[in-house]
């Protein structure tokens, strides 16, 4: 079945003479690709996820905001509650907001790709206001921030497996627009 | 398995020729077809008018029911003889063949530039005509024409009016990670005919028809915020109906087309589900609830909403009355997840985006009893969409990495995967019927 699929997938390249993306995971139907649980299934997957840690080159180098301190905070899966080491961070960009009340920020929240999309549109919209209500909780104002959901859309890493899922699931500080 | 290889291959080759224009970009293919597919002769059409026939009409009715996966087309190379006309099928020659029924007909020009397709449809079990008819065609509408043929002959052996002559729209994606193309689609059910509808470097998401077939709501974030926007096919024209604070998601037209039902957030941040009146623009709260509820979808009577909530913990389906003060119910027991509700046409049947040992599939759920099957087989399936004669849903699955669209029969036992020549496609939507 698995070689199968595969041929089917290049018959509809080879037919129409051109070639798409290269393909890094296991087609549909060998059931081996590592979904678990999923970014929206509930409390079943909660054991299965991992630290959510800061990743290199995601949270490096904002664009304005408190000078050395990361803009984004990651989430466990199926979770929009604030760990407690992101405080820090979050208390940081407060004060800064609350300091130059002409500052704006967006807080853009995302989830990665497992469920259904406008569902994690919804989850993310939860975790940008989370971080929001605990931006405001230090001090910065309403006024100051404006909060998006990108749900899926916006992955910040490609790929089907935790690696990936840790990256996405996340909310970013977005300076200067 | 090479000789099934081989038979893939062929039926490949056999679409993508009827798939006629240029850029035309999408191929359907048949992963699980029926075990009692009907075998049927479609008999190419004589030709009365002047100089080469304009159009191959057989072959596109031929294409039709062999991608619906629930007819066997006889191969035209293996036709012994080509009548014209129900009087001229001699049915102890077709018996050999072993097919159940010949299609048989003749395309004319008629004396005011248009065309005529008049065709008969033969049991070959006891020589009856079971339809007859004529169909007139502009020039440029053969194709068409020849769609409602193929509906024609579905309807007749199986009882379920054919949806080949519909549209989908759909939402593609090229592009890399951070420099994304997102455009919004709409195509015959073939995949041909495909038109750029709307075309924005930020997402486009969750497109829905409105029931005449004529408008299209999406999301988009063009604005730089989520916003909903309705959009006339035939003039391009586009208007934002829900551009508030916070989401602006989700939208599904009633089925007189008055209202969208729509997910808001609204300035705190909590999902809920509403009702917009496109002509006044009154909105209407119909659920308050701290949880997310979102993905509304129409009963066919419009009077009711299904939708997602995780008001238990997890998501599952609700219907809520659409009326001031209804209380929500839960709909969806069975699976620790159902999201995406869809309600087939006749209201008998849900699809949901369910969480079945560890893949998101797609699954029907019987309305009146709960009952939960498993329509689809991949790791990550979502956005189930039925056609309007609800044979089929039309969803995305992630193969390889990136989003395609598939459809599986709603009893689960045809598959089929359409294939993109680049970029991924997503969250397709099937038309209603275009009368």
């Amino acid at each position: 079945m698995r070689s199968l699929s595969i041929l089917l997938i290049l018959v509809g390249a080879l037919v129409l003479g051109a070639c798409g993306k290269k393909a890094t995971t296991v087609p549909e139907g060998t059931g081996s690709t590592a979904v678990e649980g999923g970014e929206t299934a509930g409390a079943q997957g909660e054991g299965q996820v991992g630290e959510g840690r800061d990743l290199p080159g995601a949270s490096g180098s904002p664009t304005g905001g408190p000078a050395g301190v990361a803009n984004v905070i990651y989430f466990d899966f199926d979770r929009s509650d604030i760990r407690p080491e992101y405080a820090s961070l979050i208390n940081s960009h407060a004060k800064y907001l609350a300091g130059s009340s002409a500052v704006r920020i967006r807080v853009e929240g995302h989830t990665d790709e497992r469920g259904s999309r406008e569902y994690n549109i919804a989850l993310a919209e939860r975790r940008a206001q989370a971080v929001r209500r605990a931006l405001m909780l230090q001090g910065a104002g309403d006024a100051q921030l404006t909060t998006v959901s990108y749900g899926e859309e916006r992955p910040a890493a490609v790929g089907s497996d935790e690696s990936a899922y840790g990256q996405n699931r996340r909310v970013e500080l977005i300076y200067g627009r | 398995m090479f000789r099934r290889i081989l038979a893939v291959i062929a039926i490949a080759a056999v679409l993508a020729l009827p798939a006629a224009p240029a850029g035309a970009q999408l191929t359907v293919q048949i992963l699980k077809g029926m075990a009692e597919s009907v075998p049927i002769a479609i008999v190419p059409l004589a030709w009365d008018g002047p100089g080469a026939m304009p159009y191959d009409v057989a072959a596109t009715v031929h294409a039709d029911l062999e991608r619906s996966g629930r007819f066997r087309p006889l191969p035209r190379a293996q036709l012994l003889e080509q009548p014209h006309a129900a009087g001229e099928v001699d049915t102890a020659d077709w018996r050999m063949l072993k097919v159940d029924y010949v299609l048989v007909g003749r395309l004319s020009a008629l004396a005011d530039g248009r065309f005529e397709i008049r065709y008969e449809l033969v049991s070959v079990a006891n020589g009856e005509r079971l339809h007859g008819t004529a169909v007139p065609a502009d020039p440029r509408a053969l194709k068409r024409a020849s769609h409602r043929v193929s509906d024609a002959v579905y309807e007749k052996i199986l009882g379920v009016r054919g949806a080949f002559a519909t549209r989908i729209a759909y939402v593609a994606v090229d592009g890399p990670v951070n420099k994304r193309n997102y455009r919004l689609i709409v195509s015959d059910a073939d995949g041909a005919n495909e038109r750029v509808v709307f075309g924005s470097p930020d997402p486009i998401m969750s497109p829905a028809w409105s029931p005449d077939g004529r408008s299209i709501a999406y999301v988009s974030f063009h604005s730089g915020l989520s916003a909903v926007y309705v959009q006339t096919l035939a003039t391009g024209s586009q208007v934002q109906v829900s551009a508030k604070s916070g989401i602006n998601g989700a939208p599904a037209f009633s089925p007189d087309g008055s209202r969208l039902a729509l997910a808001l957030s609204r300035r705190d941040g909590n999902v809920d589900v509403y009702v917009l009146t496109l002509a006044t623009q009154e909105l209407q709260r119909i659920t308050e609830d701290p949880a997310i509820d979102t993905e509304p979808n129409w009963s066919p009577d419009g009077r009711s909403l299904y939708f997602t909530s995780d008001r238990a913990g997890a998501p599952q389906v609700y219907s809520v009355a659409v009326e001031p003060g209804a209380r929500a119910q839960r709909v969806t027991f069975e699976g620790g997840y159902n999201a995406r509700p869809r309600i087939s046409p006749d209201g008998r049947q849900i699809a949901v985006v369910t969480l079945d040992r560890g893949a998101y599939r797609i699954g029907s759920v019987d309305a009146r009893s709960g009952g939960l099957q498993v329509l689809s087989g991949g790791a990550l399936n979502e956005s189930p969409s039925f056609a309007p004669n609800g044979a089929d849903i039309l969803y995305t699955s992630r193969v390889g990495g990136r989003d395609t669209l598939a459809i599986v029969s709603s009893d689960g036992r045809v598959q089929r995967q359409i294939a993109a020549s680049a970029g991924e496609l997503r969250e397709a939507a099937w038309s209603p019927f275009l009368d």
